[in-house]
């Protein structure tokens, strides 16, 4: 009994150290972003929001943000029509290729993200839309849409298929059945596929530093650039508040989806 | 008439069309890397091979050598530093543990890579975390390096990896059955010897799938080496840039993507095999 507690007492110790890895980095990001000086030092001299007031006011930050908000709105909504359509589709229909078109949708979750930027770099080259935004826009369509198709398939998945077979009794159109049965049924899922395709759009980074040019160079891209040339916690703010921005969205992407489910988390 | 499927073509022509966008641009890729290199020139000439040809060298071979090592490293740290926290997440007794240990290990997965590069480099750089804490507790007089090295590169890709790894080893701890468990416990099996002949044994194909997905997945890193790196550790990722934007040798950048790609492809076959042929195994005994 008693080597039993010694050994979950190292057990859980083990955990926590582990757990702090895991955090440590975001803690000291955080931690430089509110240090007064200009070195990275360690413990803080103070707390100060002056790299906060330095990063939102540094213009080519305002840009990249400006722009990011644009390819991600445009790009998360993309994929959400064509991504809730074709998850909506797989479901209900056994067609001739469809294992190769789940194949290739599927494909971005494996394709390294500098191939697919590079890809999409060329590709605008070819139709001379090279760095505009709408080779941005695709790009990022095409790394989340997995993640929009995966969220709406599990909703109809959960869906019970009487409800609809009701519906079409009671003299319910197909189009009256997807519309005023599925739908609703389906929004949460939806919402929620929809959020997190938002944040992995407006926090990729590799394949945005190939199809974004200095016009059109989205936040990340943005931050990267100003690592290479400075080394004062201007980046620390930002990198704070795309943390804080990214745990609410999730949060509210789990409280409205649960987030375990859409990543197949099942533990019990 | 009625419809026999409705809204099929609807709902399939603009999954269809992104599917194709998607080939067009992976046809690019393979496309270029065929084709002949004009020096000084954006431009590119005929139809070649010379570009897998000029990979033989021993710089390129160094280098594939050295993204291989790295990836294993990798997924070897990321499954041995993975496998305590996704246990505890699946078996804690209270659910705001289990609930904490989720999102603690999860959000990392969200707040994208250059946040997470760049808080390395705060953690890692000679005036960073680490030195100044080993410095004020006198461990060392002289900060270590520990950027631009293949230890700091990996010690940051192994965090980078945990979330994923997590989530494919709890999912595979949860599928667990605890009667077999139980049935050893019974049989006078101590806690550690079900533990290592029993639980451990039954998450084979999550290990497997853990270690194989960190690896593809490492293959293709590219900003962590990148900064991290300081072009002192270049993995192939690094040097398709190099050769896309510096050299501007378009051709011989795309021939290293498309390697790069099959790399990743094939990993992921090989696990696909394997963990078939461990289920399979698993299931008849």
């Amino acid at each position: 009994m008693r080597s039993q507690k010694i050994g979950s007492i190292a057990f859980w110790s083990l955990v926590v150290a582990l757990l702090t890895y895991m955090t440590l980095p975001t803690i000291v990001v955080l931690m430089t972003s509110v240090n007064p000086t200009e070195i990275l030092a360690f413990p803080p001299q103070g707390v100060s929001f002056d790299w906060y007031v330095k990063a939102v006011t540094y213009p080519d930050f305002q840009i990249a943000f400006k722009n990011g908000l644009i390819v991600t709105a445009c790009a998360s909504t993309l994929a959400l029509i064509v991504g809730s359509a074709f998850a909506w589709l797989i479901h209900h229909y056994e067609f001739r290729g469809r294992g190769l078109l789940e194949g290739v949708l599927w494909s971005p979750l494996i394709i390294p993200h500098f191939t697919l930027g590079f890809g999409f770099l060329l590709l605008g080259g070819a139709f001379g839309v090279q760095q505009g935004y709408v080779m941005i826009v695709l790009a990022h369509m095409v790394l989340v849409m997995p993640f929009v198709t995966r969220a709406v398939h599990v909703s109809l998945a959960n869906i019970d298929p009487a409800l609809a077979r009701a519906a079409a009794n009671l003299g319910a159109s197909p189009f009256q059945v997807l519309t005023r049965v599925t739908l609703p049924l389906v929004v949460p899922g939806m919402a929620g596929g929809w959020l997190i395709a938002a944040v992995l759009s407006l926090t990729e980074f590799t394949a945005s530093l190939y199809v974004t040019g200095s016009r059109t160079q989205t936040l990340p891209v943005a931050m990267y650039n100003y690592i290479r040339e400075y080394a004062d916690p201007t980046v620390s703010a930002i990198s704070a508040l795309l943390i804080i921005a990214t745990t609410l969205i999730m949060l509210v992407a789990d409280r409205t989806i649960g987030l375990r489910r859409v990543l197949a988390i099942d533990t019990h | 008439m009625i419809q026999k499927r409705p809204f099929f073509i609807t709902f399939l022509a603009p999954a269809v069309l992104t599917a194709v966008i998607l080939a067009a641009a992976i046809f690019e890729v393979l496309q270029y890397s065929v084709r002949e290199f004009i020096p000084g020139s954006l431009n590119v000439g005929g139809f070649t091979f010379a570009n897998f040809a000029a990979l033989n060298k021993p710089i390129y071979w160094w280098v594939l050598a050295d993204t291989f090592f790295i990836s294993l490293l990798t997924a070897v740290f990321s499954l041995l530093a993975s496998y305590p926290v996704a246990y505890a997440l699946v078996r804690a007794k209270r659910d705001w543990v289990r609930s904490a240990l989720v999102s603690l290990s999860i959000t990392p997965l969200f707040t994208g890579e250059i946040v997470r590069t760049f808080s390395w480099m705060l953690t890692l750089g000679t005036d960073g975390f680490i030195n100044s804490v080993l410095r004020k507790l006198g461990v060392i007089d002289m900060p270590i390096q520990l950027m631009y090295t293949r230890f700091g590169v990996v010690v940051a890709l192994v965090q980078f990896s945990m979330p994923v790894m997590i989530i494919l080893l709890a999912t595979a701890i949860a599928h667990v059955d605890r009667d077999c468990e139980r049935a050893a416990a019974n049989l006078g099996a101590s806690p550690s010897a079900v533990f290592w002949r029993v639980t451990l044994p039954l998450t084979l194909p999550g290990i497997l799938s853990g270690i194989v997905v960190v690896f593809a997945w490492t293959m293709s890193a590219f900003s962590t080496p990148q900064l991290i790196g300081g072009g002192k550790i270049l993995m192939i990722s690094n040097l398709a840039y190099l050769q896309g934007f510096s050299v501007l040798n378009l051709p011989f950048a795309a021939t290293l993507s498309l390697i790069a790609l099959v790399c990743a492809l094939g990993s992921l076959a090989l696990m696909k095999g394997v963990t078939g042929r461990i289920e399979r195994r698993l299931a008849v005994n």
